[in-house]
């Protein structure tokens, strides 16, 4: 072992998992996890990030590779020897037993008093808010609550490592952003570290310290939130995480941090970041943020010509769609501030980018 | 949560009639087609099924045959004193002598001699040697002519137990079916040696017993693989497991018989490996063991079915969770999934009891003396003694018992708590 991976309380190195032989759903996943850090695992359903977890909590073995917890190898220890805590998709809470009775599981199988367990499953009550519902049986409570009571039993043998499938999957919109920062503000007042698993992006953003996107069994990014949204590295990252403009084009040359590029409809020469663009000569896929976009100068730097196809107006921006080059997708966000450009369906305007704001990527 | 307004009497519909009123003649159309829906069936199970129970059942109490056979003996008998020591006077042989006359025309004397032969022993002789000789008889001096043709006639017993059951009903069957009768004394069991039926009741309840727990311990490992297999592996589970029910019960009876005789498969396998040696042959059929093989072989698939739907339902992330709390695999077993699991189990133990203590053809077969059921007497009464009266009353016991234990299993584990799924 290296010296600093005291630091990381979890380590994955080199693992592969494989479920029927033929195909990898995890290809060479390395990961090294901080303590108390909240890191999110994103991707499409089948990207292998629920198998990660699930090859952390114990119930996949690793094909190849070594899973260490706290510095120590764990690919022969059982789960139920791990000391993680686990919030399920669907809870998982148990239906026979009481609220208080669930929380008291993880207590009562390590041996503790009745007292200490009392104690603690009163407290735990109190941290998720719900402290008169430990009579009630799982299927009284409405799912918001459930989803309280999974977190609190998680957490109640105080493990160092929450694990979270999906846990907000099963709620509607509202209840389920008011549990996020709920969850958060957790994490933050207790300071154990959560690995988090969704394919909901705006609530990987909102949680997170740090997400690993997950694309085909691979890490394609893994970085902070404002990175990933900012700086994506690739193509993948940049369509799956927010909104994203696309254009294609052939790189002409490349200039130090700059790109310059032809688009392939329209013959416009721009410029953007040369990210991820391979050399002069290659396919490229540039990518503009819709919020990036500046609309309606004539002399805005990259300046092409847009057709107003559709405007949404949604209070504080309104959503314009236009045809640029190619493609009918390209969406604009102009901000409803004080003299925003006033546009019109069907009116051809100036649309351009600053050079940093578009960058070079990969084609898909 | 919600706070709740007080009503003042019941609500209105927007015509101001009550609105449960309003609600019933809304409803009433539907439930009419439901109705006549199941009418069909209802009448089909009211004339094939209700009907004829009922009436079997009602021959438990029913004893018209008595009155019905001596009207007037039995009128006469009413005055006389039971606990007198002496036969009844001249009048009561003069009006037996005018029934037995008709009775012995239509021949339904015999029948009579039957039914009181059950009470006691000798009086179908009496009625028959009896019912030959009426027609004989010289008018007047009955009483001396009937002791003439059988001294039994001046058995102050014999006409004890006329008396006793001249009535249109009795408890008799039912008395017999649990080993008592009416005595002189009143209410007593009959003698040790007679006993029979509480015996076998017991037996059937302890075999019974017995079958459910082999096939709870058997069926809960098959039925959680076929939950925990993929499905192409678990889809041909299922036909092994259904396949006894495209077999005929007395195939599948014979077959045990076959592999379980001293003869049989099983033996001569055990004694050419040497486990058991030639003169010293296994018993394995014609008893108990016989009976709880078959019959838990046969009863197997009804734990099955009902376990493997309530195990279906169990989601696999429970015993994760558990395991992920700290539970080892025999803790989260033990108190995560098989607490979910106890309402297959007592699907499958409620049917398979019942089914059990109401069986016949495979206890016949394959239990000898010692292994037979309480419905094999039944059987017996109903197609070879042709008492049916008691094996109608023996019927209404087992009815009965199968009804008390429901209830005490309603009382103990809630039948809210049995999931067929």
């Amino acid at each position: 072992m290296e010296a600093g991976a005291q630091d990381h309380i979890v380590r994955f190195e080199n693992v592969q998992k494989s479920y029927d032989g033929e195909t990898l759903v995890v290809k060479n996943f390395n990961i090294d996890i901080d303590r108390g850090e909240f890191l999110t695992m994103l991707g499409p359903s089948g990207s292998g990030k629920t198998t990660c977890l699930m090859m952390l909590a114990g119930f996949e073995p690793a094909t190849h590779g070594e899973i260490y917890l706290n510095g120590q190898p764990i690919n022969n220890v059982p789960p139920h020897k791990r000391g993680i805590g686990m919030v399920f998709q669907n809870y998982a809470l148990f239906p026979h037993m009481t609220v208080a009775e669930n929380l008291a599981f993880p207590l009562k199988v390590r041996g503790m008093s009745k007292a200490d367990s009392d104690a603690k499953v009163k407290r735990a009550l109190e941290m998720v808010r719900l402290p008169q519902f430990g009579g009630r049986r799982p299927a009284q409570l409405s799912g918001g609550q459930q989803q309280r009571v999974a977190v609190a039993r998680a957490l109640v043998f105080e493990p160092d490592l929450v694990l979270m499938d999906e846990p907000l999957g099963a709620l509607d919109k509202n209840l389920r952003e008011e549990m996020q920062f709920e969850i958060k503000h957790i994490h933050e007042s207790l300071g154990v570290s959560v690995v988090y698993v969704t394919h909901d992006q705006s609530e990987a953003l909102t949680m997170s310290n740090r997400i690993a996107v997950f694309n085909d069994g691979i890490v394609q990014q893994l970085a902070a939130p404002e990175v990933l949204y900012e700086q994506p590295e690739n193509s993948f990252v940049a369509q799956f995480i927010g909104e994203n403009n696309k254009l294609s084009g052939t790189v002409t040359a490349v200039d130090g941090e700059t790109a310059q590029v032809t688009l392939k409809s329209t013959g416009d020469k721009v410029a953007a970041l040369a990210v991820n663009c391979g050399g002069k000569g290659d396919e490229t896929l540039l990518s503009i943020r819709p919020e990036r976009i500046i609309i309606g100068d004539e002399n805005a730097p990259n300046k092409m010509s847009g057709k107003v196809v559709e405007l949404i107006y949604l209070g504080d921006h309104i959503r314009c769609r236009m045809e640029v080059g190619d493609s009918n997708e390209f969406i604009v966000k102009v901000p409803n501030s004080h003299a925003h450009a006033a546009l019109k369906v069907g009116e051809v305007t100036p649309v351009g980018w600053v050079t940093e704001d578009c960058r070079a990527l990969d084609m898909i | 949560m919600s706070d709740t307004t007080a009503q003042s009497g019941p609500m209105l519909a927007a015509d101001g009639t009550p609105l449960k009123v309003s609600l019933a003649r809304a409803l009433r159309r539907q439930k009419l087609r439901a109705l006549m829906l199941i009418a069909p069936l209802f009448l089909f199970i009211v004339i094939t099924f209700l009907a004829p129970i009922g009436d079997m059942l009602f021959r438990s109490v029913e004893n018209a045959i008595v009155p019905d056979t001596l009207p007037e003996t039995v009128a006469v008998l009413a005055d006389w004193d039971a606990s007198s020591e002496e036969a009844p006077g001249e009048d009561v042989f003069t009006a037996l002598h005018a029934d037995l006359l008709i009775a012995a025309e239509e021949k339904t004397h015999t029948r009579l001699g039957s039914r009181l032969n059950y009470e006691m022993p000798g009086i179908s002789s009496l009625f028959r040697k009896s019912g030959r000789k009426v027609d004989d008889m010289t008018p007047g001096n009955y009483k001396e002519q009937f002791i003439a043709i059988d001294k039994d006639w001046g058995n102050v017993d014999v006409w004890r137990t006329i008396k006793r059951f001249s009535g249109d009903y009795t408890a008799g069957y039912f008395l017999a079916s649990i080993d008592a009768k009416i005595g002189h004394d009143g209410f007593e069991f009959v003698d040790e040696d007679q006993r029979i039926y509480l015996f076998l009741l017991w037996r059937t309840i302890v075999l019974s017993v017995a079958i459910t727990l082999t096939c709870t311990i058997l069926g809960y490992p098959v039925a959680w693989i076929l939950a925990n297999l993929p499905l192409r592996y678990s889809n041909l589970l299922m036909i092994l497991v259904l396949l006894p029910f495209w077999t005929s019960l007395l195939v599948r009876t014979s077959a045990w018989i076959v592999l379980l005789q001293q003869q049989g498969v099983i033996n001569d396998t055990l004694v050419a490996i040497g486990l058991v040696d030639d003169l010293n042959r296994l018993e394995l059929m014609h008893n108990q063991t016989g009976t709880i093989i078959a019959m838990t072989h046969i009863l197997l698939p009804f734990m099955i079915l009902p376990l493997y739907s309530v195990m279906k339902t169990v989601s696999p992330s429970y015993v994760r969770a558990a395991k992920s709390l700290g539970a080892n695999d025999w803790t989260a077993f033990w108190k995560v999934y098989f607490p979910n699991t106890v309402p297959g189990i007592g699907a499958g133990a409620v049917l398979v009891f019942i089914l059990a203590i109401g069986y016949y053809i495979t206890p016949e077969l394959v239990g000898g003396t010692s292994g037979i059921f309480i419905s094999n007497r039944i059987a017996y009464h109903i197609s070879s003694s042709l008492n049916w009266g008691l094996a109608a009353a023996l019927g209404v016991v087992l009815l009965s018992m199968i009804l008390i234990l429901y209830w005490v299993y309603d009382k103990i584990v809630g039948i809210d708590n049995v999931k067929l799924g």
